[in-house]
């Protein structure tokens, strides 16, 4: 319970460090962060007024003339409430509105795929480990390590050009096929979101198993060669049952353990691989955020990704105490 | 990513039948030369003896080659445009041209230039931050561990790639900035790594010997710990080096960079701005990636090198030869 009790205040400090180092890093650069909007708005024909710039300072949380403590507060008060700013590409609509809308097609793409190449990384990684100089292990490993030192968005260049440009199976653009398919709980909708899914999916997958493969490879080659395992093949134990019940199970710990850093990275991966495949999830938004210097926006989407991200985090650690009881007993003894 | 665990089986091999990254002993007396020859020796041997080891900087070592002469190759200024805008690789461009004339080829040679020098040099800087923070961290314990790991864990579940971008975003765009950024996103991975070797090491004979003969605090940490530690910061420093190829890329890649230069990030900025997938322009946006994936895939072979050497139960061929008494050795 101590130990349970412990990481929630860590993870608790972690998601007060990301809130405060999003209030932090817009004040130490030089330059004004309004102004630049207000650039911005009048290079689209849009007159701003000087009340009207005054209230966008307020909006993006710039009145300079409070001290930084009462700007810092007034933050965290609007954050309680919700209120994240407005983001001026899309016409001045609630960050959050925006957030809302996209963060399901993130979800959705991110859940099946990480989900997916996890399970195909330990999976892979287990029967390399066990088939260890063969064949198949000497092709694969290599060329997974090529895989995973290919950048996301390139992997997304080059599987949208192929499949999408050249072979034509897939669509170009999109997360469903707007022109004949309306939103809903419709079959048609369903299928057109899966047909539009699968190639941004299938480049996070690829660009992601390498790590949960070579991880679960090492980690099952050295658990391979501990005295239970000859024990249960002694016994004349099933070959898949010594794989996946004796050598497996315990082989899958650093894999979890290592979640947290790899999930960072694939969730910045899915972020890239959505810009490159205009798919409408928060990776696109933050696209056309940075490319119209959107702050509140790129701030939002910073802040729903961080905190996500550690809640997932949360997730895998609890998940990591229940399969190795070590953490829980001996922490807590 | 294992690698910090993996090699310190190092320490339990003889360093005669596995080419060992630690020097076996410090040879004091002998002078600057013989010790620097000694020392190339040992890289020597460490680079030949696997084969992933010289197969991977074989490739790097091409690509620090490009970064040097190429430029001095390049048979047009990469930035001056032309009537041939969008032609296929050729015997004139041998890949080609970009929408607005200019040559890729010529591009990709200055590229590599910029990528390569900037990659290698913030990923030292970043490894020599994590170095200060681990060595620091683990030395010390206490209330300093207690601050450094807690900041060292919450910089690693926070996304890096989303604070890249917020960071840079505010900043002035430039390569000063970008490699800022980066330092600050991706230096705890490795300090939380050598922490833990510091501290299996805080106790060992040699540092008690040292604090006992009253060396200052940051000699014994930087001088006595550290060399010990030489071979984990090699491997920290070449994984970093993948690490800041492809945020650096990918911050490029978004227009963050400074769209002016030429770098891979910034050719594959520039095909993506110009619809080049949608026009079959294929030789403008794959040069770049390939490199990119090359250079990054020969690092990461460097690592599997090492971890292998490092620990022999990894290697792909099933190893007979490893002699009996080192067995044992390294079962106790």
């Amino acid at each position: 319970m101590r130990h349970l009790l412990r990481r929630i205040l860590f993870y608790l400090f972690a998601a007060w460090a990301a809130i405060t180092l999003n209030f932090v890093i817009p004040r130490l650069a030089p330059g004004d962060p309004a102004a630049v909007l207000l650039g911005n708005l009048q290079s689209r024909g849009i007159h701003v007024g000087a009340a009207y710039l005054k209230a966008i300072q307020a909006e993006l949380g710039y009145n300079t003339s409070d001290p930084l403590p009462v700007q810092y507060l007034d933050y965290l008060n609007s954050l309680l409430h919700g209120n994240l700013g407005v983001a001026v590409t899309s016409s001045f609509e609630p960050v959050t509105n925006v957030i809302g809308r996209d963060i399901f097609w993130s979800l959705g793409l991110g859940l099946v795929s990480v989900t997916l190449s996890f399970a195909l990384g330990c999976l892979v990684g287990i029967v390399v480990a066990w088939k260890r100089g063969s064949l198949l292990d000497t092709i694969l490993s290599p060329l997974l390590n090529f895989l995973s030192a290919i950048p996301y968005f390139w992997m997304a260049l080059l599987i949208l050009y192929i499949f999408g440009f050249e072979l034509r199976w897939f669509p170009l653009t999109g997360g469903y096929d707007e022109l004949n398919v309306d939103p809903g709980w419709t079959l048609d909708f369903i299928a057109s979101v899966i047909y539009h899914g699968i190639l941004p999916a299938l480049t996070i997958v690829i660009a992601s198993v390498a790590g949960w493969m070579l991880t679960m490879r090492n980690s099952m080659i050295t658990t391979l060669s501990e005295d239970y395992v000859l024990m249960a093949k002694a016994k004349g134990l099933h070959t898949s049952r010594i794989m996946f019940a004796y050598a497996a199970r315990n082989a899958i710990l650093p894999n979890v353990a290592g979640f947290a850093i790899s999930l960072g990275f694939i969730v910045g991966g899915q972020l890239l691989t959505e810009m490159v495949f205009s798919y409408p999830g928060i990776g696109y938004s933050l696209l056309q955020a940075v490319q119209n210097q959107d702050y509140s926006l790129m701030q939002g989407i910073f802040l729903v990704v961080a905190l996500g991200v550690l809640g997932a985090n949360f997730l895998a650690e609890l998940s990591y105490a229940f399969l190795d009881p070590r953490v829980r007993l001996e922490r807590s003894a | 990513m294992s690698l910090g665990k993996d090699l310190q089986h190092v320490a339990t091999l003889e360093p005669e039948t596995i080419p060992s990254t630690f020097p076996k002993k410090f040879p004091r007396r002998d002078s600057r030369l013989a010790r620097l020859r000694e020392g190339l020796r040992l890289v020597w041997r460490v680079l030949t003896s696997n084969r992933k080891v010289a197969i991977g900087s074989s490739i790097v070592a091409f690509f620090l080659l490009v970064a040097i002469f190429g430029p001095l190759l390049a048979p047009y200024d990469p930035t001056a445009t032309s009537r041939l805008s969008e032609t296929p690789p050729s015997a004139a461009h041998w890949l080609g041209t970009t929408a607005t004339g200019q040559d890729i080829f010529s591009q990709l040679l200055y590229g590599t230039r910029s990528s390569v020098f900037w990659g290698f040099l913030t990923g030292l800087l970043v490894t020599l931050v994590s170095v200060v923070v681990g060595l620091v961290s683990g030395y010390f314990g206490g209330i300093i561990d207690e601050l450094l790991s807690l900041a060292t864990n919450v910089f690693l579940v926070i996304p890096a790639l989303p604070l890249a971008i917020v960071a840079v975003g505010y900043f002035p765009k430039g390569p000063l900035t970008i490699a800022l950024v980066i330092i600050l996103t991706n230096w705890s991975f490795n300090a939380r790594l050598l922490r833990a070797q510091t501290l299996s090491m805080r106790s060992r004979e040699f540092v008690t010997a040292a604090r006992a003969s009253g060396e200052s605090v940051w000699r014994i940490i930087f001088f006595e710990i550290f060399p010990n530690e030489i071979g984990i910061v090699a491997a920290a420093f070449v994984s970093t080096v993948i690490f800041v190829l492809l945020a650096w890329t990918a911050l490029e890649f978004l227009g963050l960079g400074d769209i002016n230069t030429v770098s891979w990030g910034s050719m594959l900025y520039w095909a993506q701005q110009s619809d080049s997938i949608f026009s079959g322009l294929w030789w403008w946006f794959a040069p770049p990636g390939c490199c990119i994936a090359l250079l990054g895939a020969a690092l990461a072979l460097i690592n599997f090198g090492i971890d292998e050497i490092a620990d022999p139960r990894l290697r792909s061929e099933v190893s007979e030869h490893v002699p009996k008494e080192l067995k044992e050795k390294a079962v106790t």
